[in-house]
């Protein structure tokens, strides 16, 4: 009998929180363990990368399972960079068995920008494509239309860039967004926004959509951060007058923490829910929470 | 036409300077046209090897030919005498040029001097640029003419993935986003409402490799000498 708290957290209309855990290269578990323990209680459920940046880690399946064991939700995170559509399949019902119910298809990052750039990109499948197999999955047959012996009931997720900066990327993102739906996915979560007005005008703009949207936060770290977010990474705008703040600072943790919060604060009535990408500063989720007050 | 560019000259006297003997053998078709192993650059690299060999106190004797294509058998009739008296030939020819001499010309020793890149066209002088990958299924139909197999970096058929930036490809800001290109071409053909299809999940069948082409007037006899056998 699936139990999904984060579907149920959406069914009950809660305002949902989820974070993110990035697994670290090697087989050393004691951090993402450390990280299950502080976010426990804090967070609906807690997303874990596969690959991140296409830099080589410890694997978002076996991750998922460790936080189970310690009891904080997973949402498995599943790229189409690194598997064709066998494994792809595979590693879900391996997911399912392991007890992880709720997962986000994700095209992936390129290999070129990750630390194993000569790797070969495999792209069998598209976020799209993932979506539909598994909703196959979960109806019981795989991608060949052959029939599972025991089958899983994933909750799906999917991404969406709502930065995105010019006309065609923004409407496309929109399209894909509305395939997704079609395909599946039953909640989004956000490419980092820091704009609320960006983020509101989306809003708008996917209000026919009926499907909820946990926008996207990162705690900025430096004003140097913010810069190199917004030169390299596609959908990113840190607002000037933000990176003011984070330059004058003194104790730049708290101006990060609390303007972090401020961000949720101001787009907490505009969406389901949040999504806070720490990159590092996992623990310091529940003071962003807090301080944001949730 | 198959583009294709010279290795490094170093790499290629490396693997030439123990010869005592031979043939540079150009091509006359596509990569006579992308600059890289027609006449003319036949001249040129045969030129830099004899200077190379001189000044490393070697006696190689180096000659030069181009026939119209590596990779049609009628073409290589001219030469035929004349690669008997070389060790080894140096194809300025794409892959397919380079192994068919080999096959045609055995047992004599060939060598590539060229990297084949791309199936591509000529953008502006001296530019080329990929334009197909031979998927072997092709669906520029539905995407106003610009293949999303081939421009799209991760070759995605349902839209972009998050990575367009300014237009450009996350892979490399000197690459257009293929979906921009594809969305931009659509719109001026009022033919958006294309994109809302879901994109059929790729067939890598017709990807089998290597691949085999029968014209279908010539196929009877080949199943017939098949069902021989």
């Amino acid at each position: 009998m699936p139990n999904s708290k984060l579907k149920q957290a959406f069914d009950k209309g809660k305002f949902v929180v989820t974070a993110e855990a990035g697994p670290l290269k090697g087989t050393f578990t004691e951090e993402i363990e450390e990280v299950a323990r502080v976010l426990k209680g804090k967070v609906d459920a807690l997303n874990v990368t596969d690959q991140q940046s296409s830099v080589m880690r410890l694997g978002s399946l076996v991750t998922c399972h460790l936080l189970i064991d310690r009891g904080v939700e997973p949402i498995f995170q599943v790229t189409c960079r690194d598997r064709n559509r066998i494994a792809l399949q595979s590693d879900l019902l391996s997911a399912w068995v392991l007890g992880v119910e709720n997962c986000v298809a994700l095209t992936g990052d390129l290999p070129s920008s990750g630390d194993h750039p000569h790797a070969k990109p495999v792209y069998d499948l598209d976020s799209v494509q993932l979506l539909q197999v598994i909703r196959g999955l979960n109806e019981g047959h795989d991608m060949s239309g052959n029939e599972l012996k025991g089958k899983p009931d994933f909750f799906a997720g999917a991404v969406v860039n709502p930065g995105a900066d010019t006309e065609a990327a923004y409407e496309l993102q929109i399209l894909k967004m509305e395939k997704k739906i079609a395909a599946g996915a039953r909640f989004f979560q956000t490419q980092a926004i820091f704009d609320p007005n960006v983020f509101a005008k989306f809003m708008k703009r996917v209000e026919h959509l009926k499907v909820p949207v946990l926008a996207g936060v990162i705690p900025l770290k430096s004003a140097g951060m913010a810069r190199f977010m917004n030169k390299n990474v596609a959908g990113i705008n840190v607002p000037e007058a933000m990176i003011g703040r984070m330059t004058k600072a003194e104790d730049k943790t708290r101006t990060g923490i609390e303007l972090c919060a401020e961000l949720i604060k101001s787009i907490k009535d505009l969406c389901q829910g949040v999504h806070v990408m720490a990159i590092g500063w996992e623990k310091k989720v529940p003071d962003i929470l807090a301080a944001a007050g949730l | 036409m198959i583009v294709a560019e010279r290795k490094l000259f170093e790499q290629i006297w490396e693997s030439v300077k123990d010869l005592k003997s031979l043939l540079v053998l150009g091509c006359g078709t596509c990569v006579s046209v992308c600059q890289s192993g027609g006449e003319k650059e036949v001249g040129l690299l045969a030129s830099e090897l004899r200077m190379k060999s001189r000044l490393a106190g070697k006696e190689i004797k180096i000659g030069e030919a181009t026939i119209e294509r590596q990779c049609d058998r009628e073409f290589f009739d001219s030469i035929k005498d004349k690669v008997n008296e070389y060790d080894a030939i140096l194809s300025m020819a794409c892959g397919a040029g380079v192994q068919f001499s080999a096959e045609v010309l055995e047992p004599v020793r060939v060598i590539p001097a060229l990297n084949t890149r791309f199936i591509g066209v000529t953008v502006e002088e001296g530019i080329w640029a990929e334009r197909c990958r031979a998927c072997g299924n092709c669906v520029l139909r539905d995407y106003g003419g610009i293949c999303p197999i081939t421009i799209c970096a991760k070759s995605l058929v349902n839209g972009p993935c998050g990575g367009s930036k300014n237009g450009k490809c996350e892979a490399s800001q000197e690459k257009d986003c293929a979906w921009v290109l594809i969305y931009n071409r659509l719109k001026k053909q009022n033919r958006l409402d294309d994109l809302r299809r879901d994109a059929p999940i790729k067939d890598y069948t017709t990807q089998t490799h290597p691949g085999r082409y029968v014209n279908e007037a010539y196929r009877k006899p080949e199943l017939e000498a098949q069902h021989a056998e």
